[in-house]
């Protein structure tokens, strides 16, 4: 009984970290059609910038400024390498997604000059409390419902203010969208903002729970991520948040058993099996290709 | 037109690199005359004897930290020792780094280029899996390579080239589990490895093979590359009931399992090999009522005289102490670097050349007592010939190893 | 590009990349025997490595670049292949003490073995049949990438671009959780690697005494994978790669024109696989061992990079990218991995001056792009002045704080360097070093091209 509490607490704040990646992925692939390679090693850099923002700064400075620097270097992301090939082929956009990857992790193992970096503690994030006789952070406890606030917040601003329905407009039809005047730049950079500022505050939760940080630490939470957002259905945020959960909770099953060595491998497989039975995902809605 | 100014431009930068670091200190010896008049003079071989040892390590990669650890050792000995006289000629030793980033497919590529940088005898590596990559380019060069702290039986066996001053993963997992078993009464073990690290599960295969026959039983599990939850596999061991948890996994893993460890307030003897006796990973452990020993190639402080000047030395720049991790504490890979920086200059003396081959052959019969004790090669595969470990506990407290005791095992 | 200029491409091109192979491989074995082996050992392994890594990346671009599917699996059937062969080949004598950790193989037999035996044991004799041995071992490396290509390609071809990408990666994912489950370890060794099968250096021939008389490693090398990738350029060259072709350009047009798109995909699938196999398994005689956690998802990107450096559609540009990826990263870079200092002051003022250069060129050249694509304000420009300033800046603060150390420099920085050069190529460099064009034509059209060179890039928006 104690095992499973834990497991089940383990994945549910596993999934809720991989949700703040996931909706990310789902926003910008919705508009752009770009699986954000970089968006895993942008969430790694968050936590890095924290380690070093508060060997220097107290936290109630470091953690905003931490939240500001990844919004900005996701805006940045986007205005070097993927706006200047917009009319491109999707393939070539992709393939620089991949090389900004490649770059923030090689910079990053360069900065840390290859050493892992421990992440620092929070307070009350980081202490421990007992639920069911296993003990675990209150970040476990906090990450649903930290969560399901931002995805509603997340939801209203979608729903419900221009710059939301700029952002679904784009998402519909991407040429007609330009044509009805909508600053299309400046909306997808600013969905590229909230994605990042998302996985900001994913960083904060995720490294609470597993302290170390080195270069690659974004890149298997990213394609998770990803999974879990096609999983939802791309696109839809409630679907992302679903699907994160279910991966996280499924994954730490897994590691419960005897079969740990394929807890990565299912997640691909949950995503093969899901791309071939229904290729929209759980919540994905019908989308006639553009040709 | 403009895509060949930006070309233009791209190669400037490039080029304004390789000038201006044109001469490096590894790359070029004081061939030409300009050398002469250098300012950094320091660090340029004074004489024109200059003997060349290879330094083979991960500076970057998931055991990049052991490998800069290890690193520093070496240059801590060239620091002490920057000369070696042979036949009556004082040479200058340098030392070579190259990078082979913990990984098997850069491994050749970066043997090849100590090879062709003319080294005369290679230092390194930190890890199995490189070392095995790269022993056939040593061997093919007839350049002999001295293992510092690979410990995987294949890395020796059937090269004639490569030997090892560290003992073997048979040897270490005996040893601890014999350890487990009679000093902290485990009659259960939990064992955690990285999936597809030879190391990890060479060590885990002795271990159980040697904790088995004592009477005791083990549960194996293994986490993914780049694993960064480790809850569910300590919740695991928790629920199974283990005494022991045996997890000798690379720096950046076991930091993370003993960080989980502290926070989930876990009191079960944490049990490790070489790779955890690490400042990262006590660091990891400080102020908790984590139980944490490691076994290791070096006791702390069983040598002051050394331990002060290595010390010394890591605290005289800044950059030597992050490369240990941002302390002074002294981890006993830097102990077994220092240890074969020696054997290395012991070789050539003995060989009385610096002639790759003449080394090799002396470096079967070379006797040397080191820091970490008396280091000669078996005539098999010329593995150490080691018959003791020690056992290392961390005082959380004081963020400080204590010693605990040697453990040995006969034959 | 237009299916006009692919029309032209005849046999005389084919014929002609045959030739250029032969010579290549000539002179390999020439160098390699000529040059002293220890001096320049970097540089043979600089291309060996190139040349396995030519070979999948032209695999790569089979898929990729001419048929426009999307693949990233290919590590995942390097895997395969470089299981196969080191499983097939490990003398039986070996194998316990290989897998000493599972107490012996499951299979107790060694092709290269089995045929050196054939052809008499020892001697030439011996040495044709581990020849064929070899080969054979190569050949089920490949047969068994395949195979596994054409089961994993029933479901996940139907998939568009990057769901396939997604799927196919996620497939080498979990194809190397299965080579480390220790259930299977009689086989593959679970997590450790395997050794002591033949390897490049293994083709040395050596005289009694165990001296190498004649060295053939790196061609080898050069061997397999020429042979591989004419055998790639023929099929690109056949009416199936024509067929391949306009499938990449436009798949309902390809499908009105009678082109069974399920059929060539996965034959496009499978013989790419094939060859990524074959690339697996030389590879694995590379690196003198074969461990799953070596075939991650970046060993893919790295080749997808080089099929973009190359040009996604040329071979050649896929082959010479190889070759100058591995020579950058592995070799002519690595000094920047080392810290140093300058030691003269002429280099350190060399430094300072065309740094400053650096930031003003940067910052007109990036300026210079925004007028041309029609900013004219401040507002519209001043992120390319940014670039120029923080160097500027870094300039300043450098001659400022009054170090000879050469800035930068230390473990790591030679992969910044490169992947910062990789950026620059992907952004304003899209087309590769040779578009979608071979070697045979820019030979051809050196001429022409100074005048049609520019105002391609931004002209071809979408539709």
């Amino acid at each position: 009984m104690q095992f499973a509490v834990s497991i089940l607490l383990s994945g549910i704040s596993v999934g809720g970290q991989y949700a703040l990646i996931a909706i990310g992925y789902t926003l910008v692939y919705g508009i752009l059609r770009l699986i954000n390679f970089a968006h895993g090693d942008v969430f790694m850099t968050a936590g890095l910038i924290l380690v070093y923002a508060s060997a220097t700064m107290p936290l109630y400075v470091s953690v905003p400024l931490m939240i500001i620097a990844i919004a900005a270097l996701g805006f940045c992301i986007e205005r070097v390498a993927y706006k200047p090939l917009r009319s491109a082929p999707r393939m070539s956009v992709m393939i620089s997604a991949i090389g900004v990857s490649f770059l923030i992790q090689n910079f990053a193992t360069y900065y840390t000059g290859g050493l892992p970096q421990s992440y620092p503690r929070l307070p009350f994030l980081s202490e421990s409390v007992i639920i069911y006789g296993t003990s675990t952070k209150w970040v476990t406890i906090v990450t649903p419902f930290l969560v399901l606030a931002l995805v509603v917040l997340l939801q209203i601003l979608i729903n419900k203010t221009k710059i939301g329905l700029a952002m679904r407009a784009a998402a519909k039809d991407f040429e007609t969208c330009q044509l009805m005047g909508i600053k299309i730049n400046s909306v997808i950079s600013f969905t590229f903002v909230i994605g990042s500022t998302l996985a900001a505050i994913g960083s904060l939760l995720y490294f609470t729970n597993y302290t170390q940080i080195v270069p690659l630490s974004g890149s298997m939470p990213g394609l998770k991520a990803f999974v879990a957002a096609v999983f939802g259905g791309i696109g839809s945020i409630p679907g992302a948040v679903i699907g994160a959960f279910i991966i996280g909770i499924c994954e730490n099953i897994i590691k419960g058993t005897s079969f740990t060595v394929f807890s990565d491998a299912f997640t691909f497989a949950l995503l093969i099996i899901i791309l071939v039975l229904k290729p929209t995902g759980l919540f994905g809605e019908k989308v006639t290709d553009k040709v | 037109m403009k895509k060949l100014l930006a070309l233009a431009l791209a190669l400037i930068m490039v080029f304004s690199l390789c000038a201006c670091g044109g001469a490096p200190v590894a790359e070029a010896p004081a061939e030409d005359s300009s050398a002469a008049e250098d300012s950094s003079a320091a660090e340029a071989p004074a004489s024109e004897n200059v003997v060349k040892i290879g330094v083979f390590e991960p500076l970057t990669g998931d055991s990049g930290a052991g490998g800069k650890q290890e690193y520093l050792g070496m240059q801590y000995a060239n620091y002490l020792t920057p000369t070696v006289e042979v036949g009556g000629v004082e040479y200058t030793v340098q030392l070579v780094p190259a990078d082979n980033a913990s990984s098997a497919d850069r491994a050749p590529t970066a043997a090849a280029q100590l090879v062709s940088e003319g080294v005369s005898v290679v230092l390194g590596t930190y890890g199995s899996s490189a070392a095995i990559a790269a022993g056939p380019t040593f061997e093919g060069a007839q350049i002999p390579a001295i293992g510092v702290t690979c410990t995987n039986p294949q890395v020796t066996a059937g090269n004639d080239y490569y030997f090892r001053i560290c003992f073997l993963d048979p040897f270490q997992g005996t040893v601890l589990a014999n350890y487990a078993f009679e000093q902290l009464g485990a009659t259960k073990a939990y064992l955690l490895g990285e999936l597809g690290n030879e190391y990890d599960n060479g060590l885990m295969n002795y271990f159980e093979e040697a904790f088995v026959g004592l009477g005791g039983t083990v549960i194996k599990d293994n986490f993914p590359l780049n694993n960064s939850d480790f809850t569910s596999y300590l919740n695991k061991a928790q629920a199974e009931g283990a005494d022991v948890i045996f997890c000798p996994v690379a720096i950046a893993y076991s930091t993370q399992i003993v960080a989980l460890a502290k926070d989930m307030g876990l009191t079960t003897p944490i049990l490790g090999s070489d790779t955890l006796d690490n400042n990262t990973v006590l660091e990891a452990a400080q102020g908790s009522s984590v139980d944490l020993r490691v076994s290791t190639f070096y006791a702390d402080g069983a040598n002051p005289e050394f331990d002060a000047g290595f010390k010394e030395f890591i605290n005289s720049s800044s950059e030597n102490l992050t490369n240990n991790g941002g302390n002074d504490n002294i981890a006993a890979v830097s102990v077994m670097g220092y240890d074969a920086y020696y054997v290395a200059l012991e070789a050539i003396k003995a060989a009385g050349s610096i002639e790759s081959t003449a080394i090799q052959a002396a470096l079967w019969d070379v006797q040397y007592e080191g820091v970490t004790g008396n280091i000669a090669f078996d005539d098999v595969n010329g593995d150490a010939v080691r018959d003791t470990a020690f056992i290392k506990i961390a005082d959380t407290e004081n963020n400080v190893w204590v010693s605990g005791g040697s453990q040995q095992v006969a034959g | 590009m237009s299916a006009v200029t692919l029309e032209k491409k005849s046999k005389k091109g084919s014929a002609l990349a045959f030739l250029g192979v032969l010579a290549i491989l000539v002179l390999v074995i020439v160098l390699e025997n000529t040059l002293d082996p220890n001096k320049n050992i970097i540089v043979f392994t600089a291309l060996k490595k190139g040349a396995v890594y030519a070979l999948v990346a032209a695999s790569m671009n089979l898929l990729n670049g001419f048929t426009g599917l999307f693949s990233l699996g290919q590590a995942g059937f390097m895997l395969l292949g470089g299981y196969t062969f080191a499983i097939l080949t490990i003398p039986v004598a070996q194998r316990d003490s290989v897998y000493y950790i599972f107490d012996g193989s499951a299979i107790n037999f060694s092709i290269t073995e089995a045929m050196q035996n054939l052809m008499g044991g020892g001697g030439v004799g011996g040495a044709i049949g581990f020849v064929i041995g070899a080969v054979i071992a190569l050949i089920c490396a490949g047969l068994v990438a395949a195979f596994f290509a054409w089961l994993i390609g029933l479901p996940v071809l139907k998939l568009k671009s990057d769901y396939l990408a997604i799927a196919t990666l996620g497939f080498a994912e979990i194809i190397r959780a299965i080579f480390q489950w220790e259930s299977l370890g009689k086989v593959t060794n679970g997590a450790n690697a395997l050794k002591n099968f033949p390897t490049l250096a293994s083709f040395n021939i050596t005289n009694s005494n165990g001296e190498i008389v004649l060295r053939l490693s790196t061609f080898v090398a050069f061997a397999v994978s020429g042979i591989c990738i004419w055998l790639i350029v023929l099929l690109i060259n056949s009416s199936y790669g024509r067929a391949f072709k306009a499938i990449r350009e436009d798949e309902v047009a390809a499908e009105a024109m009678g082109i069974n798109l399920a059929k060539h995909k996965r034959m496009s699938f499978i013989i790419s696989s094939f060859f990524a196999g074959i690339g697996g398994a030389l590879l694995a005689m590379f690196m003198n061992q074969v461990q799953a956690k070596t075939f991650t998802s970046t060993m893919t990107y790295e080749i997808l990079l080089i099929v973009v450096l190359g040009g996604i559609g040329s071979i050649s540009g896929s082959t010479i990218a190889a070759f100058l990826y591995m020579a950058c990263s592995e070799w002519w870079l690595r000094f920047l991995d080392v810290p140093t200092s300058f030691k003269t002051a002429g280099g350190y003022w060399a430094f300072v001056i065309i740094l400053a250069l650096a930031a003003v060129g940067i910052t007109v050249l990036l300026v210079l792009r925004r007028r041309r694509a029609g900013a004219r304000k401040f507002t519209e420009m001043w992120s390319a002045f940014v670039l120029g300033v923080v160097i500027l800046g870094y300039d300043i603060y450098y001659y400022a704080s009054a170090t000879a150390k050469v800035p930068f420099l230390n473990s790591g920085f030679r992969m910044v360097v490169f992947s910062v050069i990789i950026m620059v190529v992907v952004l304003f460099f899209r087309k590769g070093l040779f578009g979608d064009k071979e070697l045979s034509d820019v030979f051809r059209s050196l001429g022409r091209m100074k005048k049609t060179a520019p105002a391609q890039s931004e002209g071809g928006a979408a539709k």
